[in-house]
Parts: C-alpha cells; sequence; structure tokens
C-alpha cells in the first residue's frame, strides 16, 4: 500500500468524479433548474401581469424559488452514492470525512447554484427589476446559494438512510434556510428601491463563513450515524 | 461528578430519584401557579391602557419563556446523550419537545388572542411572534426527524445533530427576524413592558417560576414512563411490574368472579 492521497489529492478526485456522474444524467441537473424556471413563471400569472406589482415582489419571488429549488436538487447529493455503498467506502477512506462532505457541496454548488445564478439575470428581466438591483441579485445568489448547499448538506446527511426521507428534508431545512431568505431578499430589495445592500451582504457572507466551517463538521457527524 | 452523572444516567436509580423527587416538584408547581394565578387574575390591578386583557401576559410571557429555555435544554440534553452515550440524556431530550412544541403553541395562541385587541389583528408580522413560529417549525422537525427512525439509538443520535444545529441557528435566525421586520415595518406598538409595577412584576414572576417547574414536573414524568417502556425487558422493571400487580392481583380476582 502506497501513502494515502493528500487531502486536495482527494478533494479534487471526488469532484471530478461527481460532476462525471452528474454529467452522465443530464436531466438530474436540468430538472431543478427547469422548476427554478416554472415557479417564476407562476408568480406573474397568479397575480396579474402589472410591472409596478412584480417589480416589488421579484426579490421575494427569486429568492423563494432559489430556495425551492436547491431544495429539490438536495437528495441527489449523497443518495446514490448510498444506495450502491460508494457512501461507506468514503467513510472509511483515509481522510477525513470533512472533504467529503466538502466536495459533496461543492459539486452540488456546481451544479445548482452555479447555474441558478446565471439563469436568475433574465428571470429578473421578466420580472422588471432595475440593473442595479439585478447587480446585487447576483451578489446575494452567490454569496447565499453555497449556505444553502451547506446547510442542505447536513438535512440530507441526517435523512439519507430513510425510505421516504423528501418531504421530511424539506421540514428540517426550510426553518433553517430563512435567515439566508430574509438576507438575500432584503438585499435586492433594498438595491431596488435604492438604498445600499452592503450591510445586507455582509450578513450572507458571515452566514456563508460560519456555515463553511461548521456545516461540514455537522453533516459528517450526521453521515456516520446514518450510514452506520 | 462523573461518577455522579453515570450513576443518575443509569435508568433504574433515575427512576427511584426521580420518584422521591417528583411529588414535592409537583406540589410545588401547584401551589405557585395557583397563587400566581390569583395574584394576576385577581388581586393585581388592570392596565390603564390595556385593561384586563394585560391579564393574558400572565399566561404568554412564561410560556414563551419555557419555550426558548427548553429548546436549550433539548439541545444542551442531546448533546450530552450523543457526547456521552448517556441513555437518560436521549430520553430527556426526546420528551422535552413535544413539551416544548405546546409551551411555543400556547405563546403563540395567547399572543392571537392578546393582539387582537391590542393591535386590531389576529395576527401581526412582529418580529417575536414570527421567530416563535419558526420555533415551532423548529421543533416539528426534530419531532418528525425523531419519529422516522426505527431504531432508538439512531434516532435519538441523529435528531441530536439536528438539535444541536438548530441552537446554534436560533440566535441567528432571531437576530435576522428582527431586523427584517424593522427594515420592512418599525413596529410603533410595542407591548410596552420596560417598566412594571410590582403588583404585576410578582405575579409574573410567580408564574414563571411556576411555569419552568411545571417543565420540570412534566420531564420527569414523561422521562419516568419512557424509561419503563424503554426498560420493559430489564429484570428492574420487571420486579417492579410484578410487584405491582402482586398487590392489585386480589382485586382483579374479585372483579373477575364479580363478573362471572
Amino acid at each position: 500500500m502506497s501513502e494515502a492521497p493528500g487531502l486536495f489529492t482527494a478533494l479534487g478526485v471526488l469532484i471530478r468524479r461527481d460532476l462525471l456522474l452528474a454529467l452522465r444524467r443530464r436531466a438530474q441537473i436540468l430538472n431543478p433548474l427547469v422548476f427554478f424556471v416554472i415557479v417564476v413563471t407562476l408568480f406573474p400569472l397568479g397575480l396579474g401581469p402589472e410591472p409596478n406589482l412584480l417589480q416589488k415582489l421579484a426579490p421575494g419571488v427569486l429568492w423563494v424559488a432559489a430556495l425551492l429549488s436547491a431544495m429539490l436538487s438536495l437528495e441527489a447529493m449523497f443518495h446514490s452514492d448510498f444506495e450502491d455503498g460508494s457512501l461507506e467506502q468514503l467513510l472509511l477512506a483515509p481522510q477525513p470525512v470533512f472533504i467529503t462532505v466538502i466536495a459533496k457541496v461543492l459539486t452540488h454548488w456546481l451544479l445548482s447554484g452555479l447555474p441558478l445564478l446565471l439563469l436568475a439575470p433574465l428571470l429578473a428581466l421578466w420580472l422588471h427589476l432595475s440593473p442595479d438591483a439585478i447587480v446585487v441579485l447576483l451578489a446575494s445568489l452567490a454569496l447565499g446559494t453555497p449556505v444553502l448547499s451547506l446547510i442542505g448538506a447536513i438535512g440530507v446527511a441526517l435523512t439519507v438512510g430513510l425510505r421516504r426521507g423528501g418531504v421530511l428534508l424539506s421540514l428540517l431545512v426550510l426553518p433553517l434556510y430563512i435567515p439566508v431568505l430574509i438576507m438575500g431578499a432584503g438585499a435586492v430589495d433594498a438595491a431596488a428601491s435604492g438604498l445600499a445592500a452592503g450591510a445586507h451582504l455582509s450578513i450572507l457572507g458571515a452566514l456563508l463563513l460560519l456555515s463553511l466551517s461548521l456545516a461540514p463538521w455537522a453533516a459528517g457527524a450526521a453521515l456516520r450515524i446514518s450510514v452506520e | 461528578m462523573w461518577v455522579w452523572l453515570h450513576k443518575f444516567g443509569s435508568p433504574k436509580y433515575f427512576y427511584n430519584v426521580s420518584g422521591k423527587i417528583l411529588p414535592w416538584v409537583g406540589g410545588a408547581t401547584v401551589l405557585l401557579i395557583l397563587v400566581g394565578l390569583y395574584l394576576g387574575l385577581f388581586a393585581s390591578p388592570a392596565d390603564y391602557q390595556q385593561r384586563d386583557s394585560v391579564r393574558i401576559m400572565y399566561i404568554h410571557v412564561p410560556s414563551a419563556w419555557n419555550s426558548m429555555f427548553i429548546y436549550l435544554v433539548m439541545a444542551a440534553a442531546a448533546a450530552i446523550g450523543l457526547i456521552w452515550n448517556i441513555k437518560i440524556a436521549d430520553i430527556a431530550a426526546a420528551v422535552s419537545a413535544p413539551i416544548g412544541a405546546s409551551f411555543t403553541f400556547i405563546t403563540l395562541v395567547t399572543g392571537s388572542l392578546w393582539g387582537k385587541p391590542m393591535w386590531g389583528t389576529w395576527w401581526e408580522w412582529d418580529a417575536r411572534l414570527t421567530s416563535e413560529l419558526i420555533l415551532l417549525f423548529l421543533y416539528l422537525g426534530y419531532i418528525a426527524l425523531q419519529s422516522a427512525f426505527e431504531d432508538r439509538r439512531t434516532a435519538a443520535r441523529a435528531s441530536a445533530v439536528l438539535a444541536i444545529v438548530g441552537a446554534v441557528n436560533v440566535p441567528i435566525i432571531y437576530y435576522s427576524v428582527q431586523w427584517w421586520n424593522t427594515l420592512h415595518q418599525p413596529q410603533s406598538l410595542g407591548v410596552g413592558m420596560s417598566t412594571i409595577h410590582a403588583s404585576m412584576l410578582l405575579p409574573l414572576l410567580l408564574m414563571a417560576l411556576g411555569f419552568k417547574l411545571l417543565y420540570v414536573t412534566l420531564l420527569l414524568m414523561r422521562t419516568r414512563t419512557e424509561v419503563l417502556e424503554r426498560e420493559r425487558n430489564s429484570a428492574w422493571v420487571q420486579e417492579l411490574a410484578q410487584a405491582l400487580s402482586g398487590k392489585s392481583s386480589s382485586d382483579q380476582v374479585r372483579s373477575s368472579n364479580e363478573q362471572r
């Protein structure tokens, strides 16, 4: 046996593997995005096409839709690995569980958060958001969606062993998403009404750092409990 | 101290000791709540602005304090159970959740009832009410996760992680909700309790203490029941059951004879 590979090598290998797996099942990446677009489309249809109203509601609508679509794709994070047993192998690997979780979260964000970021400006135009607000929307999504992936990882790790974990997962995770929703939508709202959004974005950044340092640890503990 | 903790953590020892404590705690609870209710509902003056509806406070505020307090106790107990493998702590965390959820629910209902005459609406997206609602969601998620596992040990450990994550999140949620509200619509109609007269403060404190002890009483009772259920196959519970049934078996024989 040769020496165990370093942490960053392990991280890179894991991410490459998961991205490759995801690219071979493209529907899994696309479905949450289509869902995001459809949910945002539903609001003008339900509320009426009045530009002023849509502009006022846009930050909240976009952020709630982002929250829901991030949650939809969460289950894929550990599920197939749990089914075929490779999750157990990953937990047995010499690298800390921390690394496994970080790799999974990063992949999830690359596949759900990043495309959302690219789609969001288009949808924001549909809802008549001003260009300034769209920039802030992008910044808030860039800071906020990784938090969604990180907190979500804890929820998935807790429910991965359960047969019908889907609804339970949303019950566990959505209340924990509330601060991100408030700060994210608040930032866009402030920018849309011509105020400074710096405070909101700073808090989003703080949430990102906090969850980056604590969530992988909790998710790792939860994985060990679920898999044993 | 560790020896004591593990001794107290053994189900049998806990069952015996808590059985001796329970009547005293229960008695103190009844006494405090009765005196508090009398002082609050009859002896204290009505508020000059809020009239008699201020008396909702004597239930609302103690349950609100309890709802937060119980979540912290639950998370602490869950953490103790997770780290040191102490069965009693697991059980205490598990049975605390429904009690805490009930207090949260009482807080919401009384807050809503109080809001109607004071603010003119049944529901106001006031920062405190909203964070109380989110706290209820956290309790419900915890209970749902707890009941989703068939194996009790796994259920206890998984929900312990959730409780700890929730406890870290509670202050964040609390402050973000507060900030959200002040950004949108500054609350002009505060509950106005920064200064409170002694005639109202005394019953409020009595009720708060009474509610805390009510929690302890309920916690002990529910934990004892849960201990008996989980340890039903162990020798000491069997002995206990036999001792109990031995006492009442003569009654049972008599009643079955009468039925014939």
